[in-house]
């Protein structure tokens, strides 16, 4: 009877501890993104601080907005237009801008600085995969980053409504036919469609060669993911007389490559000319073979993390 | 169960041969210390048995193979790799909360417990703790941890003594129960002795001593030889000799007490005592076979 209840109790315990030392697959990848908010709280930081400068920019140049205006209503309606839209494509330029910046920076130092700082020695001494830990920091220029800027760039856009709104019928300006003529939900659906086609999805495979690089350089990964850039495209240009290597390596980075989301040439987000192609977008080559180049990138990353030791 | 089995373990860097066909092998409950000169390949050891580093040649650790299976293995053991590991710019309290969701045998409350015994507050960060606050971190970290196998690669290095005393202190107080293993490097070798089970010297990437410290005791033995004595006692076949104020102290291997108390004050010798004797014969080989 009591050996009985004994093994009763043991095996209890035992599918107690079994239950307990088995985590959900997705909660290390979660931490794993958590710990990268944590050491990189400049992702969301610098980008507040851009649209705290963006919104005192337009706060002391509202007054010279305005007077433009005034003038342009009847002379020229679509100049008009054009003006009341003006500052907000600037904002959403401006934190473009920076998204890029934060991208390139973040990538070029993930695996980095957990080799410079021996940390890497921690990290592996728990039941976190390479791949996960690789995962979690591609996930950050993918999905992070651009949705952090995002956020951040609708919510200054909606502060700067609320601004004009107490400015405007003060000047004597309509409110109503100024929100219709602004047409607010198509700009912002129009940026989100931007950001994460030109800035997420189309240049990922560069920001994987950043993670790469960053996972092997003993130093200075940035210039070292440059170096083989450069000299690829110098070799073109001498050998061949063409620049397609750097063309196609630009356009990754400054987003003006994802010429299939849009049916005009011009990029910008908000221009009421563009028409967005997602069809087109998802269906070109180019696409596809640039994240088949991230998964060769990202493979290699995760390889090399196995390998490496600290800086 | 042998928690670690090794078999013509090999490793080669560039110019020099780290491991040389190392063979190893640690029972559960035992603390092993593995002890060696600089570049003897402990820490190459250690991580080939953690899956840091690529080896050749047969290695099992809890049954599985470190290099492939690191991320496994990691549920099941921890390691302190060196004092300056964790990440800097991490606060406590959020260590503490990784810990949690990264790892399922850890236990936040016990880890919170050994912190309230520091003055570690858990909303600082660790780059404003002090280098023994860190170590103190780290191993309550670990030892919050319900691992099979605790591996420690001079977990006391830079510390003072009172630190270095409390560390062993608590490891065997608080976490060592008979069931776990653990292996420990360092050369503050006096501080460990008390707190092996098991004793290995590694040299040139081998071993070239392994017993149990009962073994030890049993096995060596160091005589401070009175003058008189010398020659009688030379004639034993001492493994080494030195001189201290003028006296000789020999150690001998396998020599029984009884012959040996006869020759003067008998005592069984340190770690650190047999260390230099065993790798000045292995360094010096050449030199005796000379003289």
């Amino acid at each position: 009877m009591n050996t009985e209840s004994n093994l009763l109790r043991e095996s209890e315990v035992d599918s107690e501890t079994a239950a307990t030392a088995s985590l959900p697959e997705t909660q290390p990848l979660y931490w794993s993104v958590r710990r990268e908010l944590w050491e990189n709280r400049w992702i969301y930081v610098g980008q507040l601080a851009i649209a705290a400068v963006c919104l005192f920019g337009f706060l002391i140049s509202i007054a010279r907005w305005l007077a433009r205006m005034h003038g342009l209503a009847t002379t020229n309606p679509a100049k008009y237009w054009e003006t009341v839209a003006l500052p907000y494509n600037v904002v959403a330029g401006v934190m473009m801008v920076t998204l890029i910046l934060m991208s390139l920076f973040y990538s070029a130092d993930a695996l980095y600085s957990e080799r410079r700082d021996r940390s890497i020695l921690f990290w592996k001494s728990l039941p976190v995969s390479d791949l996960t830990t690789v995962l979690a920091k591609a996930s950050i220029p993918l999905v992070i980053l651009p949705v952090v800027t995002i956020a951040i760039t609708l919510a200054t856009h909606l502060i700067m409504l609320l601004l004009s709104s107490i400015v405007l019928p003060a000047n004597g300006v309509s409110l109503a036919s100024w929100w219709k003529g602004l047409s607010i939900v198509q700009m912002w659906g129009l940026l989100i469609y931007h950001v994460l086609t030109a800035h997420a999805l189309w240049p990922f495979p560069a920001y994987c060669w950043l993670l790469l690089v960053s996972g092997w350089a003993r130093r200075a990964p940035l210039l070292w993911a440059a170096l083989p850039v450069v000299a690829i495209a110098g070799l073109e240009k001498l050998v061949f007389h063409t620049s397609y290597f750097a063309a196609a390596v630009g356009s990754r980075f400054i987003g003006a490559g994802a010429p299939t989301a849009f049916t005009a040439g011009d990029m910008f987000p908000t221009d009421p000319m563009t028409h967005i192609t997602p069809g087109r977008f998802l269906g070109a080559p180019g696409l596809w073979i640039g994240f088949a180049v991230a998964a060769v990138f990202l493979t290699a990353a995760v390889r090399l993390r196995r390998y490496r030791d600290p800086v | 169960m042998s928690v670690i089995e090794a078999r013509g373990l090999r490793k080669a860097f560039r110019t020099t041969v780290a491991l040389d066909g190392l063979d190893l092998r640690v029972e559960e409950g035992h603390i092993l210390g593995l002890i060696g000169p600089n570049g003897a390949g402990k820490t190459t050891t250690l991580n080939a048995i953690l899956g840091l580093t690529p080896y050749q040649g047969e290695l099992k650790v809890l049954g599985c193979d470190p290099w492939s299976q690191r991320e496994q293995l990691m549920r099941e053991v921890c390691f302190i790799a060196d004092v300056a590991v964790l990440p800097r710019w991490m606060r406590v309290s959020q260590l503490l909360a990784y810990m949690v969701g990264v790892h399922a045998r850890f236990d936040r409350r016990k880890a919170e417990g050994f912190l309230a015994k520091t003055s570690i507050a858990p909303n600082r960060k660790v780059r404003e703790l002090s280098k023994g606050m860190v170590v103190q971190l780290h191993l309550a970290l670990v030892m919050a941890i319900d691992a099979k196998l605790l591996v420690l690669d001079e977990p006391t290095l830079g510390l003072d003594i009172l630190f270095r005393k409390q560390f062993y202190d608590s490891l065997l107080n608080d976490y060592f129960d008979g069931s776990r293993t653990i292996i420990v490097t360092t050369h503050q070798v006096e501080e460990v002795q008390h707190v092996l089970t098991d004793l290995m010297f590694i040299h040139h990437g081998r071993i070239v001593l392994s017993c149990s410290m009962e073994e030890f005791e049993a096995r060596y033995a160091e005589v401070m030889v009175k003058a008189e004595h010398l020659a009688a006692a030379r004639a034993l076949k001492p493994i080494y000799e030195r001189q201290v104020l003028g006296r000789s102290i020999l150690l001998f291997d396998h020599v029984a007490r009884q012959k040996l108390t006869a020759l003067g004050e008998v005592r069984t010798p340190s770690i650190a005592d047999l260390f230099v004797a065993v790798m000045g014969n292995h360094a010096g080989a050449a030199q005796g076979a000379a003289r």
